[in-house]
């Protein structure tokens, strides 16, 4: 009997293995499926705590666009989503683990800073310029130091990034509390609100931020599939030992590109700063930083996909601001339909690359 | 002296969730799964345990609640990463941002329920948790409030991390999770039941992950409920593996040492030293960064990460 099971078993035992190459149109259907699924999920996750999921989901999209502002608003939260989704690609394309995203965030918003606070009297343009070059070299040298030690000693990426998060954090909560202080706050820790000239400028409402981020969608988009610098990281990638045979130098392509990477980064340090907060505050990068590598690996690492899910991402925290009001749920609720999307796709991941397979029926 | 020894105790009390985490986290890297989840797994044990405990003003339920929740939502992780083979850094992020998004959603959900607006554990658990009296052991001078004056997780912790090192150390399961943290496709050779072991190593550390969460909502933050009261301390465990050289051991020590770092600030002599509070914040992950590039750079066998940690084991590609 138990030998009549053990065979049974065997018979219809489901192995898994691995598929062909799966067609374009293939994959994008049962992604659009997954997600399908995690919204479906969201909304059981929603009717289990009470509420009518539709009327919730129309609360989130109408919250997100119903009004000129409240689309204002959602492009605001997008802006640094996006140009920090674009610089972790860069490493991620080298399958370099750059976690520090929110460090380098925080690293070009204080070299920004710096000049907004203590040189705000440079002609605006020049300014703003000088502000935005800051960024660049803050977040791509804050960047730089993981890809060092990784090329030097082979250091551990994904653990030396995330604690260069931390460290950055406290380098803000060091200046607000010391040599940046706002002698004008009353004793409240926080650093002095940017004067208007060192401000972003706004266009259509919204903070400039928006247009760098769409110029630097299409800069990475080029610069990945089409230089010679793109090739070189797909190279990498792959094997370094291979790139050596090419006659290149996969160390100091490791290095470049992190450090392209982390400046991304730190120009959305510098848009969130002058051109959001008008302030450095802690909260620079907020998360920010994380969701950037969700974001990412979402769309696949391909620029343009970014722009889709960083957006997507933005209706449903700015819509999700809302639920506060008109359901008395704490805006949290963002966070938990993010992690049952991903969930959901990771999942559906799988079987784009995988299959099921009975073997019973394969080998008879 | 005085001052010395509430340091002490004070170092100890801040770093017993750490000592949780760490042990979590060691044995999901002992299966070869970088779990970044743990800041996750702690803020849904945390949420689970301080509700069960709210509800039922029991100590025992609150930490079967936060332990069965902890290993619940890594049973996620587990299944995306084991049996889907999705990436284990992106999975670990996604586990980290639910988890701690669904706690405090729990938690504010239940607060504008309750009818004085804030959720308080009940009297009856609250001294529970109050630090032990243990007749002559506790009034022994000096050792007596370093050994015997704490509250019941800080034992449980220690308990824990010894059980976790006689596991791995001393028992055949535990040495064949090495094996598979080392050499998955090796372990399966040798007959080693490889997908089974991992869940249930990842599903205990997911658990023992849950239960440190519980101790920073019910202990760390005085029985009310407050939003993110892991409040990072997952990330610092996920270091102090490192630290820890992947001991549970060494992680009661690391979490004390870590702990120390964290209240330093308040003990620090004014007279000796003074330093901005932020630089005593950065301290744990200053030194955590220094010691991974230490260890990169001596490439010290004894305190290396394990070898297949990172990447999922496909069994068709041995």
């Amino acid at each position: 009997m138990a030998e009549q099971a053990v065979q049974n078993h065997e018979k219809f035992r489901i192995r898994i293995s691995k598929r062909a190459e799966v067609g374009t149109k293939k994959a994008i259907i049962l992604r659009a499926v997954s997600i399908i699924a995690a919204i479906i999920a969201g909304g059981l996750f929603i009717f289990c705590i009470g509420y009518d999921p539709f009327s919730v989901y129309g609360t989130i999209i109408k919250g997100a666009f119903s009004t000129q502002m409240a689309f204002q608003a959602t492009v605001k939260v997008m802006i640094p989503l996006l140009i920090s989704s674009l610089g972790v690609t860069l490493a991620f394309k080298m399958k370099f683990w750059n976690i520090g995203a929110e460090g380098q965030i925080i690293a070009g918003a204080i070299c920004a800073s710096y000049f907004a606070l203590f040189h705000a009297d440079i002609p605006h343009f020049l300014l703003i310029v000088i502000m935005f070059i800051a960024g660049i070299i803050g977040g791509g040298l804050y960047g730089l130091i993981p890809a060092f030690f990784k090329a030097k000693f082979g250091t551990n990426e994904t653990l030396f990034t995330l604690m260069l998060n931390y460290i950055a954090l406290y380098v803000i909560v060091w200046l607000r509390d010391g040599a940046w202080a706002d002698p004008e706050s009353g004793g409240f820790p926080k650093i002095a609100r940017f004067v208007p000239n060192a401000q972003l400028d706004k266009v259509g409402g919204i903070q400039i931020g928006w247009i760098i981020g769409l110029i630097l969608t299409a800069v990475v988009f080029v610069y990945l599939r089409f230089t010679k610098h793109g090739y070189e990281i797909n190279v990498v990638s792959e094997s370094h030992a291979t790139a050596r045979y090419a006659g290149m130098d996969p160390k100091k392509i490791m290095l470049r590109t992190m450090f392209f990477s982390g400046a991304v980064c730190g120009i959305a340090g510098m848009v969130q700063a002058t051109g959001s907060d008008m302030t450095l505050a802690t909260s620079v990068a907020g998360g920010v930083g994380f969701t950037a590598i969700i974001v990412a690996w979402l769309a696949q690492l391909e620029p343009i996909g970014i722009l889709i899910v960083s957006f997507l991402f933005s209706v449903l925290e700015k819509g999700s601001s809302v639920m506060q009001s008109t359901f008395g749920l704490s805006p949290y609720c963002a966070d938990v339909l993010q992690g049952i999307i991903l969930f959901f796709v990771l999942a559906g991941e799988f079987f784009i690359r995988y299959k099921f397979v009975a073997s019973g029926k394969e080998r008879s | 002296m005085d001052m010395f020894i509430n340091f002490l105790v004070a170092a100890v009390l801040a770093g017993t969730s750490l000592l949780y985490g760490t042990v979590g986290e060691i044995l999901d890297q002992k299966s070869g799964h970088l779990n970044l989840g743990v800041e996750g797994m702690m803020a849904i044990g945390a949420c689970a345990g301080f509700m069960a405990g709210y509800r039922s003003d029991s100590l025992v339920i609150a930490i079967l609640a936060a332990f069965l929740s902890g290993a619940a939502a890594a049973l996620i992780y587990a299944v995306l990463t084991v049996t889907f083979m999705a990436d284990q850094n992106v999975t670990g992020l996604t586990l980290t941002i639910f988890g701690c998004g669904l706690s405090n959603f729990i938690g504010e959900y239940n607060i504008t329920r309750s009818e004085t607006g804030n959720l308080k554990l009940p009297e009856h658990i609250m001294s529970q948790l109050r630090s032990v009296h243990i007749p002559v052991l506790s009034d022994i001078p000096i050792v007596g409030k370093l050994l015997f004056s704490y509250n019941i997780f800080i034992y449980l912790g220690v308990i824990i991390a010894i059980i976790v090192f006689i596991y791995l150390n001393k028992t055949k399961a535990g040495l064949n999770l090495r094996t598979i943290g080392e050499n998955p496709a090796a372990a399966d050779a040798v007959g080693i039941h490889v997908v089974r072991s991992k869940y249930i190593n990842l599903l205990i550390g997911g658990g023992i992950c849950g239960i440190g969460g519980a101790y920073c909502s019910m202990v760390v933050c005085g029985g009310v409920w407050m939003s993110n009261s892991v409040n990072g301390m997952g990330w610092i465990s996920v270091a102090l593996v490192i630290f820890a050289a992947w001991s549970p051991l060494k992680a009661i020590g690391g979490s004390l040492v870590f702990g120390a770092f964290s209240v330093l600030k308040y003990y620090m002599p004014k007279s000796i030293i003074t330093l901005p509070n932020a630089f005593y914040d950065m301290l744990p992950f200053v030194i955590t960064a220094l010691i991974l590039i230490i260890t990169s750079v001596k490439k010290n066998k004894g305190r290396m990460q394990p070898a297949s940690c990172g990447i999922n084991y496909f069994r068709e590609e041995r």
